[in-house]
């Protein structure tokens, strides 16, 4: 009965997205539901293949870790896919000439921005999430996912939404809003993933037979929470036609802008900071073989960063049409951030107090240590840019780009990574990682890349911050906007530079991850708990 | 009183005054007694249920109390 219930649905869905791409008003409307009905075909001939088959057993008494394989793998693909068009793009800025004439509108800087920014965040970030939120949730629940099937729902539905959000940017449909650029019908996909998402969290704790909640499962919890808040919010639009792609915004003017920033800053709030603090929590104990070294400051590390997080969006908007006092309190929550931030810094840090010998012996926590570094570094550096005097210089320039990606490849890149590690010889059943000596290739080269980035964008930044200021004494501007531009050659041929070894680290992972999985002997069932070093 | 400015007043008197109390109070109930051990037991959890859920009935935890400080 329910298979066929499952085979209607399906090919209405199908007959449905024909008949829409028949009437489609734009390019990328149209492959978008050709995108849709090829999937809703395609799951219509493996359904109708499978009916009166028995349903798949869930088996309460074995964690489910088939969809977060396939969570690892798709992290591994989007990461490189996402630091690929990073470099070119970096290139592109390098030198324009690769804005090739042939490719224009589809494969120009404009166009391939939101592609590695989404890829990135979205892709490599969100699947790195949605598969470590599963294992953890599992392992400290000490209960199986919730919900059966549904949680591949979610592994698919998103890997569709991001396919749909990729199209969309390169065939130009956009609303423009800083990691929000996907259209109503992606965004409306992903809140139905989302939302299953949340059900497979939220079934899976309620169904715990630990008595306590892990911090780690706060901290998912919350980012999955106000990712939905945030998500739905910002995306308040009406369609124009469900032919296009296009819709009309609910809000307008400094009201849009406030908003699109409370979501943005929140975005980095609870999508990168939350979220892998989750990671951060589970996989540095975990790695370093020690209980996290305070509890306490764990828990109010979390009810400081949420409390104070989602009031920091204004700084985005300092000297804008934005009233003064909601400038000055989005600066003044940013510059009370800094304690929280440093707070769970401290805290995993001091995780490997008693056993800072694994610094040099275990390349995995080393990654995971660096990237608390940079978590530090970079909250210290965001409060300071967040000052309205300081935001005078550094916004608008790279510096600001600069401060992203320290954060960006230094924490969530580095904690990523040092999961993956964690992850693939566990959810394989392998004895170890293929080869350590690779690990610390990746490292290094990791490492250096991203100091040349930031290092490029605190010189380029700041330089063209002043030169844009500089005036002479009759109180004319000096330079012209070309004149920053010309000037910031050699920084943007560090940076692609920096960009190219991120990269390169990260395709040795898949090697060495390739090679664990298909060349490393498997792990003998262990008599006793014996940690697998 | 416009919706507006009903809203500002209430979310910087009442609200702010709430959402401070309530995080005092996160911070009083965590340094609570008794609050040390229960800690302890639950930044050690993520050292079992490795390999497989705590089957039905059985205490995750039983019998492990003693041994949750050595180098697992």
């Amino acid at each position: 009965m329910w298979d066929f219930v499952k085979l209607l649905v399906l090919a209405a869905i199908a007959v449905f997205a024909a008949y829409v791409a028949s009437y489609a008003r734009d390019l990328a409307h149209l492959v978008h539901m050709i995108i849709i009905m090829l999937v809703a075909a395609g799951l219509f001939i493996w359904q109708i293949r499978r009916v009166g088959e028995p349903a798949p057993v869930h088996d309460p008494g074995q964690y489910m870790d088939g969809v977060i394989r396939a969570g690892v793998i798709a992290t591994a693909f989007w990461g490189v896919i996402g630091f690929l068009v990073g470099v070119v793009i970096a290139l592109q800025l390098t030198w324009p000439q690769l804005n090739f004439t042939w490719a224009e509108g589809y494969l120009n800087f404009g166009r391939l921005r939101p592609l590695h920014t989404s890829a990135v965040i979205f892709a490599f970030g969100g699947n790195a999430l949605i598969a470590s939120a599963f294992y953890v949730v599992q392992r400290t629940s000490a209960a199986r996912l919730w919900g059966g099937n549904l949680a591949w729902f979610v592994f698919w539905g998103y890997q569709l939404f991001i396919v749909l959000a990729a199209t969309g940017y390169v065939l130009g449909s956009t609303q423009g809003q800083e990691y929000a650029e996907p259209e109503w019908l992606a965004d409306l996909w992903l809140t139905i993933v989302w939302v299953a998402f949340l059900a497979v969290f939220m079934g899976t704790l309620i169904n715990r037979k630990e008595p306590h909640i892990y911090v780690a499962n706060w901290f998912y919890l919350s980012f999955i929470i106000t990712v939905a808040m945030l998500h739905i919010v910002n995306n308040v639009q009406m369609p124009v036609s469900i032919f296009g792609s296009t819709s009309v915004p609910a809000w307008a003017g400094v009201q849009s802008a406030m908003i699109q920033w409370w979501y943005g800053h929140n975005a980095v709030g609870f999508f990168l900071t939350a979220g892998f603090l989750g990671m951060m929590y589970y996989f540095i104990p975990k790695q370093a073989e020690r209980p996290v070294y305070s509890y306490k400051l764990s828990i109010i590390h979390f009810w400081a960063l949420i409390f104070l997080y989602i009031w920091a969006g204004p700084h985005h908007l300092h000297y804008t049409a934005l009233p003064d006092w909601a400038q000055t309190l989005g600066m003044t929550f940013s510059i009370m951030l800094w304690m929280p931030s440093w707070g769970g810094m401290i805290n995993g840090l001091m995780t490997l107090s008693g056993a800072w010998d694994k610094l040099r012996t275990d390349p995995i926590i080393r990654m995971m240590v660096v990237a608390v570094g940079f978590y530090g570094m970079a909250t210290f550096e965001g409060p300071m840019m967040s000052i309205r005097a300081v935001n005078s210089l550094s916004h608008y320039t790279d510096w600001t780009i600069g401060h992203v990606h320290s954060g960006a490849l230094g924490w969530n890149g580095m904690i990523t990574f040092g999961m993956l590690y964690y992850l693939v010889p566990r959810l394989w059943q392998r004895e170890g990682l293929y080869s350590l000596r690779l690990v610390s290739w990746h490292f290094w080269l990791a490492t250096i890349g991203i100091v040349l980035y930031a290092a490029s964008m605190w010189v380029t930044g700041i330089m063209e911050g002043l030169m844009w200021r500089q005036v002479d004494a009759q109180g004319f501007l000096v330079n012209s906007f070309a004149d920053t531009v010309a000037a910031k050659f050699p920084m943007y041929v560090v940076r692609s530079l920096g960009g190219v070894l991120f990269l390169l680290g990260s395709i040795i992972m898949c090697y060495n991850l390739w090679k664990t999985v298909t060349s490393v002997g498997q792990k003998k069932p262990a008599a006793a708990a014996v940690p697998a070093e | 009183m416009e919706t507006y400015t009903a809203l500002r007043a209430f979310a910087d008197s009442w609200h702010l005054l709430f959402m401070f109390l309530f995080f005092i109070g996160v911070v009083v109930f965590i340094f609570r007694p008794g609050s040390k051990q229960v800690h302890e037991e639950t930044s050690n959890m993520i050292f079992r249920n490795d390999d497989r859920p705590a089957a039905a009935g059985e205490e995750p935890h039983a019998g492990k109390r003693s041994e949750k400080q050595e180098a697992r």
